[in-house]
């Protein structure tokens, strides 16, 4: 009965969705149409095909659902190449600006393919690391299957789908200019469908848990889905200029608009790129070092600390603006706080491994693992720093900023990632090690001589950018125009695209080396607590 | 008074007490006496269940079998 509700529902996007191309407003919105059509079409024939068949036998509660979490690690390791790769190229593009080609522009220039970066590396590495983690983690620590059944499936297709959009429409010139969240009105409302179902079933395996407690990893997992929604909802407040165009007004505007927006922006930082990925660290690091995590107190403080600080830091994104004074210092005073439960969590991640440092000269995935917590240290000293008004009028602007940036997304989110995903390939294809651990140590190193050039190179270009613009002759008149800011940055700039090329190549070498570990590495023997009784 | 006023007001007031009473709420009942037993098993839920789920109640195939002999 269901599958004749699906195809009478897939039958109708299907046809909403041809109509869509035909009236369409704007080139994106149609590629979108065509897209959705495709797939819902798709869809239609493959339900149809299996309607009236008899069904497959219900999936055994006595296992975990890892097939979702296997196809969230290969779709985190190749969107993480893809979105390595972009930003590469156009780190070259800024350096060498020939590289906007004439037959590229209007889809492949710097400003089409700059949000394909970010959302590519943050939503589509990271939120498929995050996916597919969160739901591995959950079911371990709940000691149940995950709840919902094939609804993991639909999060899981149905976040591709809404990757698959955001990029053609970066590409085809949809976006509504918000910093990391440049998708449209429609695109919104399908990543909204997704969430919602991600949620039910991140909370419908807590409530089946046949653990007493919920683990720690569980309550950052949460406390990342939950606010994710309502930064998501709340900033893409918007009315549709037309149904059949992608174009849609924000319901904020002026100064309360950007506010809105980089209280989103800051809190996709720290709900999405650090709630969530602190998760990570609560289990991975414990599985890996083979030791529970160092003070549990510790971490529980630290989730309610980051929780109720991170949500206050926006405002320091609109120092000197429009935004009043009180409100931008209330961002910096809560940022420069946030120094406390960020080093509190670091120094838990680290501690952890007190009594197994030996490790680190064995295992490179745990070496992975804790420079990832040192970057994490590192970046959320930053950070904090980089808030306060005086620094601000410096380094604002400036490439400090995309250093900053990227010494976090690089090193702490992409390390840890790593790690993890070096974690979950063996014990997903039940494989007893890695193919080759030092392409493991290879990948380690290119990432992170990668990352040193990369922050280095921006920290110098950032701080002479910002001292040029502010430079004034004796008789007050600025000494320096911004071409001049533009030519003095490129050997900078070449060397940060050295360090996106080493940066890749490691995550190249990374998929390579999974893909042997499933295919060569030696299949981890049955377990033989459950051998079949003598006769 | 007006709505922006109010809620202004009422934010660096009452709630600010509230979410400052829960925070130090939550420091205190982590250090509450016999705390440090109940962490030291949650912690190490990670190491328990790692193949497959706890046996389901209402399920017999998977309780262990060698309590037989």
């Amino acid at each position: 009965m269901s599958n004749y509700i699906k195809l009478v529902a897939l039958g109708l996007v299907t046809m909403v969705a041809m109509i869509g191309i035909n009236y369409a407003r704007d080139t994106a919105y149609m590629v979108h149409a065509i897209i959705v059509m495709l797939t819902a079409g798709g869809l239609f024939l493959y339900t149809l095909r299996r309607t009236d068949e008899p069904a497959a036998p219900a999936a055994s509660q006595n296992e975990y659902f890892d097939s979702v979490v296997r196809a969230g690690v290969i779709a985190t390791a190749l969107w993480g190449v893809v979105g390595f790769l972009v930003g590469t190229f156009i780190a070259f593009q800024l350096a060498f600006p020939q590289l906007n080609f004439d037959w590229l522009n209007g889809f492949g220039n710097f400003g089409r393919l700059r949000p394909l970066h970010t959302s590519a590396v943050i939503f589509a590495f990271g939120g498929n690391a995050l996916i597919a983690t969160s739901f591995f983690v959950v079911q371990r620590t709940c000691a149940a299957r995950l709840w919902g059944g094939n609804l993991a499936w639909f999060v899981f297709w149905g976040y591709q789908l809404f990757i698959v959009l955001a990029a053609t429409g970066y590409l085809f010139g949809s976006t509504q200019s918000r910093e990391y969240a440049e998708p449209e009105w429609h695109v919104d409302l399908w990543l909204t469908i997704i969430w919602v179902a991600y949620l039910a079933i991140f909370l419908g395996t807590i409530v089946k848990r046949k653990e007493p407690h919920i683990y720690v990893a569980n309550w950052f997992y949460l406390g990342f889905i939950v606010t994710v929604a309502m930064l998501h909802i709340i900033n893409n407040m918007a009315v549709p200029v037309s149904f059949w165009g992608s174009r849609s007004i924000s319901l904020f505007s002026g100064v309360q608009d950007a506010m809105t927006q980089w209280w989103y922006g800051h809190n996709a930082v720290g709900f999405f790129l650090t709630a969530g990925f602190l998760g990570m660290m609560y289990y991975f690091v414990p599985k890996q070092a083979e030791r529970p995590v160092y003070s549990y107190k510790l971490s529980i403080i630290h989730f309610w600390a980051l929780i109720f600080l991170y949500i206050w830091a926006g405002p320091h994104h609109l120092h000197y603006t429009a935004l009043p004074d009180w409100a931008a210092t209330l961002g910096m005073v809560m940022s420069v706080i946030l120094w406390m439960p960020s080093w509190g969590g670091m120094i838990n991640g680290l501690m952890t491994l007190s009594g197994a440092w030996d490790k680190l000269r064995t295992d490179p995935v745990i070496r992975m693992m804790v420079i990832s917590i040192g970057f994490y240290g590192m970046s959320t000293f930053e950070g904090p720093m980089m808030s306060i008004r005086a620094v601000n009028s410096l380094s604002h602007y400036t490439d400090w900023t995309i250093g900053h940036v990227h010494s976090g997304a690089l090193g702490w989110n992409g390390m840890i990632t790593f790690g993890a995903l070096y974690y979950l390939v063996p014990v997903l294809w039940k494989r007893e090690r890695l193919y080759s651990l030092s392409l493991v140590s290879w990948h380690f190193w290119l990432a992170t001589i990668g990352i040193v050039l990369y922050a280095a190179s921006m920290w110098v270009t950032g701080i002479m950018e910002g001292l040029m613009w502010r430079e004034v002759d004796a008789n007050g008149f600025l000494v320096n125009s911004f071409a001049d800011t533009v030519a003095a940055k490129f050997p900078m700039y070449v060397v940060r695209g050295l360090g996106g090329v080493m940066f890749l190549s490691g995550a190249i070498i990374m998929c390579y080396n999974l893909w042997m570990t499933v295919r060569r590495a030696p299949a981890k023997e049955a377990s033989l607590t459950h051998a079949v009784p003598a006769e | 008074m007006e709505e922006y006023t109010f809620l202004r007001q009422f934010a660096d007031s009452w709630m600010l007490v509230v979410l400052f009473l829960f925070f130090i709420g939550v420091v205190v009942w982590v250090f509450r006496p016999g705390s440090s037993k109940t962490y030291e098993d949650t912690a190490n839920i990670p190491f328990r269940h790692e193949d497959k789920p706890a046996p389901q109640a209402d399920d017999t195939t998977a309780t262990p079998k060698e309590a037989r002999s």
